[in-house]
């Protein structure tokens, strides 16, 4: 390699420009000749029969195109999920059909019924409001520990107790009960781990469009993952060759896992477009994005932390209700499980776990992967109980913590760690963080503010977490023997031009993440070129050879080093190139700082001069294909695991109940670090999140099933004005096992920060009198008063 | 109906169904899709415009509403190739991630530095109560519009 020049710089986003001048291209901005618009006929009810849809008035409207309802796509496969978990006893999971529009019975409130395809969006809705459906209403059942029960209404009749996996992961219940009944003290929570509504905001939108000339699909879509999207809808729903599908993913405006999943509304337009012959654009307004973009979190949760006299964790038990809702999501079940349940090892040594967790179908939208995606489920419980049971015994939270930590290991001289429940952590410093974070937050006087804060009524408090999560996802071979239905490596191709300059084409997809950015650095450090030189492509099926995409903090640490793959493979065809031109040996050029230099000489090509040489191959080693141009599959070796150390500091308003962050200190080590100003936006807005789960979100559903608060104005979303400034702290501990060094930090914010923040509103209550355990998320000023009196 | 509007300084005119939106208007008839749609209940903030010099949220307003009117929208912003102190501010201060509220944002403070110049953070956090940005978690966004404070 060769000296960084742009490598652990915060380097300004050359993607920028067209976002700030109102230039960039998200999928409703486009329009295509000829194209049409689609509008939905949903379900009002949570489980309702339907009896008779009629289109009639609708059809004669003005601008009306077509029709179709669930009738017209009985006869195409559904949505898949795309990660089988099996019963405790070895049974597949149930997997009931999500059909892309409902022929028989709706099973929550928006579930689609019928498709008006229309010259303008107007016509179409105004159509849609013209279909009238015959609906029986039927009971339903919204939450999970309720579903399970004997004899509430089934969400899919074929799926006994609408349970659809029961599952179970660490060790032994026995070994787990027997350790905790020799602990000297148990802390105990049963809380909701609350849902919550991802709302990119970009609101989900999708164009599909078919070439009759060529027999050709397009689908413009706003996603995460292209590729993936189109495997999934042309091998499971539509059965469409993949050769005769492009899909695009443009510039999308957040994702934050909901826009991973495969839609029935990208399948439905893609296969409309066939049937009428012109292209289809469908938007979802915010209602709709609230109904149906897949939700996160929702579960209830009792976990146990047994503790010895010194404080040391002995045992932890966890059971799980999780809701996924009425239907299979293409990630549902592995997100409370093998994404939380191999989490609740945490940062500590805690030699005995068991995990039980039972997935449940509810009325109500999917669940699935939601920023975080089961690691904040799993950290919440560690680091609530933390907290708590340092309360409870009398002890210092941080202490409590340092004394259990894992000690430090880099996975090169000292081995990962294995952990109960099936993960082997590649390397980590837990301390250093929590130190790095005390220090920060100046811990050691805290008490001594809260205490003088009291003494003019102001109750503070303090909470900490110390997280891990596992990100880089992952080994194929390892995700698919636990049930993954596809691998989970990334594709990179560095194509060099004649001139030298790159274009790199790559399998993950930004949408906000700043790959064009980031990338670019590490290619043009890579080379030894400018990061002028360098363009990174994304996000076309037609362009880019094949990839997984961007979820699970993934993008650097799997995306990247399938780049730096390819960049080696360069290199290596570079000194033979070079070596033939200087008349050496390949063993003999080293590669530095965008030069082929014989060992210990001067004699020395640029990487312009071999790029060219490569396509105009005159003077040339026989044995060598001309270009310069390699695509490589990178398929990690390990997840990576990274940590932090969240420290936030509440006020609360004895008057109002109502908390105000008022500080909010974050170390993470997130490994090697390329764009540090990028990784500090991607903490900013991971952690604003997670504040928001604390303190602000949460759906509402009532008895019937209603979401009734499907809009900005009743789903209360962080603003501005909620926010103080983030202290932003970092450690670098690398990851051994990938070429760059990086861990992934899109999620760390979101995951350490909820407990944190939690965590200090219940010491502030403690330190004001009030020994409550838990109030339930979001913690409004309401419930905070209440727990006040 | 027939409505007579100046867009980023060019005048334009066009027939118009009595219901549409503004937004849509600038969106569909003008092309101009920097303003974004990302609420139905004018909650968010992405679509906001200057009509007559004020900032305004364009989902709430119908297409007639501004006849006779001058709108600018973050096409516009722009003068002669150089980029509005503000844009200049999201860039360097890092204050967009996916980009969907940031014309929102950039046209919500630039009506705040017309009246207030020097605005404290509490008073840029205040302003931004009807946008939400889902990304940066704000901290980026306050500091991009003090960097454009500073510069103006
Ligand atoms: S689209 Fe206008 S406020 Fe949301
Ligand atoms: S940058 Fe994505 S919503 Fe603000």
């Amino acid at each position: 390699m060769t000296a960084t020049k742009y490598i652990g710089k915060s380097i300004k986003r050359v993607e920028d420009k067209r976002f700030i001048t109102g230039k960039a291209n998200y999928t409703d901005d486009i329009v295509l000749p000829g194209m049409t618009y689609g509008a939905f006929v949903r379900s009002p009810y949570a489980n309702a029969k339907v009896k008779k849809v009629d289109i009639s008035k609708a059809k004669v409207m003005p601008g009306v195109i077509a029709i179709y309802t669930g009738a017209d796509v009985a006869a195409v496969n559904g949505v898949p999920c795309g990660w089988q978990v099996n019963f405790k006893n070895g049974a597949t999971m149930k997997e009931p059909k999500h059909p892309l529009l409902v022929a028989d019975r709706t099973k929550h409130v928006g579930d689609p019924v019928a498709f008006v395809i229309a010259e303008s969006r107007a016509e179409a809705k105004d159509a849609a409001e013209a279909v009238t459906v015959d609906f029986e209403k039927l009971s339903c059942v919204t939450d999970p520990a309720e579903a399970v029960k004997p004899g509430a209404p089934l969400v899919h009749d074929d799926v006994p107790n609408n349970i659809c996996f029961d599952w179970e992961l660490g060790n032994p219940k026995s070994e787990v009960d027997a350790a905790m009944s020799k602990a000297s003290h148990v802390t105990t929570l049963e809380f909701t781990n609350q849902r919550l509504v991802p709302n990119a905001m970009e609101p989900r939108s999708y164009i599909g469009s078919y070439d009759p000339i060529n027999d050709k699909y397009t689908l413009y879509t706003s996603t995460q993952n292209p590729h993936l999207i189109r495997l999934l809808m042309c091998a499971f729903v539509l059965g469409l060759p993949e050769h005769k599908v492009r899909v695009v993913g443009p510039d999308v405006g957040g994702g934050f896992g909901s826009k991973i999943y495969h839609y029935t509304e990208e399948a439905l337009v893609t296969w409309c477009s066939n049937k009428i012959g012109r292209p289809i654009k469908w938007t979802a307004e915010r209602t709709e994005s609230f109904l149906l973009d897949a939700h996160g979190r929702d579960h209830r949760t009792k976990a146990e932390m047994g503790f010895d006299k010194d404080g040391k964790i002995v045992a932890l038990r966890v059971k799980t209700h999780a809701n996924l809702g009425a239907y299979l999501s293409t990630f549902a079940s592995c997100v409370p499980t093998y994404l939380h349940g191999t989490l609740l090892q945490g940062l500590y040594t805690t030699p005995k776990i068991n995990v039980d967790v039972t997935g449940v179908f509810t009325h109500t939208n999917a669940v699935d992967a939601y920023r975080g995606a089961g690691r904040p489920e799993a950290t919440y419980i560690l680091e609530r109980l933390l907290d708590l049971g340092a309360l409870e015994m009398g002890k210092d939270p941080a202490e409590l913590r340092q004394m259990n930590f894992i000690p430090p290991f880099d996975g090169v001289k000292q081995p990962g760690y294995q952990t109960q429940v099936a993960l082997q952590y590649d390397s980590g410093n837990y301390e250093g963080v929590l130190k790095k974070g005390l220090e920060a937050f100046n811990y050691k006087d805290f008490r001594k503010r809260q205490k003088e804060a009291a003494k003019s009524g102001k109750i503070l408090g303090v909470g900490i977490s110390t997280y891990i999560e596992a990100c880089g996802i992952a080994p194929s071979a390892v995700v698919g023997s636990l049930g993954a239905r596809a691998g989970l490596y990334e594709v990179g191709q560095v194509r060099v031009q004649p001139t030298g300059k790159v274009s790199v084409y790559t399998g993950s997809h930004s949408h906000g993440q700043g790959h064009e950015t980031t990338f670019s650095q590490l290619v043009a450090d890579r080379l030894g070129i400018a990061m002028e030189d360098v363009e990174i492509i994304h996000g076309d099926s037609e362009s880019v050879a094949f990839g997984m995409g961007t979820y699970g903090s993934r993008s650097l640490a799997v995306g990247g080093s399938a780049i730096v793959k390819s960049i080696d493979k360069i290199i290596e065809k570079g000194k033979k190139i070079a070596a033939h031109k200087l008349e050496a040996s390949a063993d003999d050029i080293d590669f530095a700082d965008g030069r082929f230099t014989i060992k210990g000489t001067s004699k020395s090509l640029g990487f312009g001069d071999i790029a060219l040489t490569a396509y105009v191959p005159h003077v040339y080693p026989k044995d060598l294909e001309p270009g310069l141009d390699f695509s490589s599959f990178y398929d990690p070796a390990n997840f990576t695991y990274p940590f932090g150390c969240h420290i936030a500091e509440v006020e609360i308003d004895t008057e109002t109940g109502k908390v105000t962050l008022r500080r909010f200190v974050a170390v993470d080590d997130v490994g090697t670090v390329i764009n540090p100003m990028i990784v500090e936006g991607q903490i900013h807005g991971g952690v604003a999140q997670g504040v928001g789960q604390a303190l602000f979100e949460g759906t509402i559903y009532d008895e019937e099933g209603n979401l009734t608060n499907p809009s900005f104005m009743d789903y209360c979303m962080p603003r501005a004005d909620d926010l103080p400034m983030f202290e932003t702290g970092s450690q670098v501990t690398p990851c051994p096992h990938n070429p760059i060094g990086a861990k992934g930090a899109g999620e760390a914010g979101c995951i350490g920060s909820t407990p944190a923040v939690v965590n200090a509103v219940i010491d502030a209550l403690w330190s004001a009198g009030k020994k409550v355990k838990d109030i339930h998320m979001p913690l409004t000023p309401e419930r905070v008063w209440s727990a006040l009196q | 109906m027939k409505i007579n509007v100046k867009v980023n300084g060019t005048a334009h005119s066009h027939d118009v169904e009595p219901r549409t939106l503004l937004v849509h208007y600038l969106r569909d008839t003008l092309r101009l899709t920097g303003t974004h749609v990302g609420c139905d209940t004018s909650g968010c903030g992405a679509c906001t415009i200057h009509l007559d010099g004020k900032a305004v949220k364009s989902c709430t307003l119908l297409a007639v509403q501004a006849d006779g009117c001058e709108v600018t929208t973050i096409e516009g912003l722009a003068t002669n190739g150089n980029l509005h102190p503000l844009q200049e501010g999201f860039h360097q201060e890092h204050g967009l991630q996916c980009g969907f509220c940031t014309p929102g944002m950039i046209m919500t403070a630039a009506d705040l530095l017309k009246h207030n110049p020097k605005p404290s953070e509490a008073e840029i956090r205040h302003a931004l109560e009807g946008n939400i940005c889902r990304c940066t978690g704000y901290h980026n966004i306050v500091k991009s519009i003090q960097y454009a404070s500073e510069k103006m």
